[in-house]
């Protein structure tokens, strides 16, 4: 291949970020996505209305958060007494027993981390929406890279599920309007994800600049 | 055939956080940023594989005290059971829930050790220049790298029993020292997949072309 080594930085080139390996950027079509030729790792996506549609599923993702966090998600039955939890008491109860460590983690995964990447995603995706530049969106977007391992809401619901199984063992467990929420909190954040394509970002911010 | 073209052997660097192919003649004071996310440029993640090694040693040593010690006890009438990560594995499947007890399993036991020994063969594979199997060897990688946080399930499902069974004398479910070191060690690995850097598996593949 034959490249032009003469740039100070370019975005018709890129390297694997995963082998290093040098691709040309290619003109793919919405839908597509292209990978490294070397190592497989997924290179380019292309999304139709990328940045619109990341918005509206980070905005409907905030909502179901609300949601999620007045109601019960649980509710727990036994001899005639009863006690619910709602989305932060995990975090709480941890604490509480002095497995303080334990609490901020699980603050951090379940409640803290996911609500910044909606935030995040709302304060870069809506001024834009309106053509104007949002507030440091450099650092707003490396927030989010740096975010996304941490907001573990999805690994939540399956722990809520293993709780479940082991209360129905000995006594009456029964769902509350939370979980609803959270689930399609979690289906809203997933989408907000897999529709923003980077590239448009920065092309569209790159726009606005000008 | 040619020896791969790479952004390394072209004299550019890859921002490690948004892609932009930046050349090294930008970076040659210290502290050089990307100038379209401001992130900090590295051509190789800094110091990969000691420090992926010093948290796998840590991880190793933790994951002793996060099997052997109690995650979870429940005292219902009187009566206490003590369960360890691989105990309530066991409760589970004696009670019937097969799926969930495979899925426990899988998350709790398999996963941990799974990416500390997937981690480990990718270290040492690295410092022995091998020269075979690479791309199985990123796959291996960027299966380990995403599977790393599903082990949190234990560790919510004991916040969330210890949140919601609290009726004093009736059931009162409490949380064991194990569940610390059982976090740390899925904390941790995730940290050592982070600062593994997947680009060290395929530099010396140019060596074999240029003779």
């Amino acid at each position: 291949m034959e490249i032009d080594k003469d740039f100070t930085y370019t975005e018709s080139l890129i390297a694997c970020p995963e082998c290093d390996l040098i691709h040309s950027v290619p003109s793919i079509r919405e839908g597509e996505q292209g990978r490294c030729v070397r190592c497989g790792a997924l290179l380019f996506v292309r999304h139709k209305n990328s940045l619109d549609r990341s918005l509206a599923f980070a905005l409907t993702g905030l909502m179901f958060f609300i949601l999620a966090n007045i109601f019960p998600l649980l509710t727990f039955e036994m001899e005639g007494q009863s006690e619910s939890n709602r989305l932060i008491d995990g975090a709480i109860a941890f604490w509480n027993a002095g497995y303080w460590e334990l609490g901020i983690v699980v603050f951090i995964s379940s409640v803290v981390a996911p609500l910044a990447v909606l935030l995040v995603l709302i304060t870069l995706l809506l001024p834009m929406q309106f053509g104007r530049s949002p507030f440091s969106p450099q650092f707003q977007i490396r927030l989010l890279t740096h975010l996304k391992p941490w907001a573990m809401s999805e690994i939540f619901i399956l722990g809520i599920i293993v709780a479940f199984v082991k209360l129905q063992d000995f006594a009456d467990v029964s769902v509350g309007l939370s979980l609803f929420a959270f689930v399609l909190m979690v289906a809203a954040t997933v989408m907000a994800y897999l529709t923003l394509d980077e590239d448009a970002l920065w092309s569209r911010l790159k726009e606005i600049r000008a | 055939m040619t020896a791969p073209v790479t952004a390394k052997s072209i004299g550019a660097i890859s921002c490690h956080v948004c892609g932009l192919l930046v050349s090294s003649r930008l970076t040659t004071t210290h502290n050089a940023r990307c100038p379209r996310c401001d992130a900090r440029l590295h051509s190789r993640k800094v110091n990969s594989l000691s420090r992926t090694w010093a948290l796998l040693i840590a991880a190793g040593i933790l994951y002793v005290p996060a099997n052997v010690y109690p995650v979870l006890t429940l005292i219902s009438f009187g009566r206490s059971t003590t369960n360890t990560i691989m105990g309530g594995v066991i409760e589970l499947a004696h009670s019937g829930q097969m799926v969930i007890a495979i899925i426990v399993f899988v998350a709790s036991v398999f996963v941990p050790i799974f990416k500390i020994a997937a981690l480990l063969f990718l270290v040492v594979s690295v410092q022995l220049r091998l020269k075979v199997q690479r791309r199985k060897r990123a796959v291996l990688y960027r299966f380990t790298e995403f599977i790393g946080r599903w082990s949190m399930i234990d560790i919510f499902m004991i916040s969330i029993l210890i949140g919601l069974v609290k009726l004093q004398a009736l059931a009162t479910v409490t949380a064991g020292p194990g569940a610390i070191a059982f976090a740390a060690v899925v904390i941790i690995t995730m940290f050592a997949a982070m600062t593994f850097d997947p680009r060290l598996i395929w530099d010396d593949e140019g060596d074999d072309y240029d003779g």
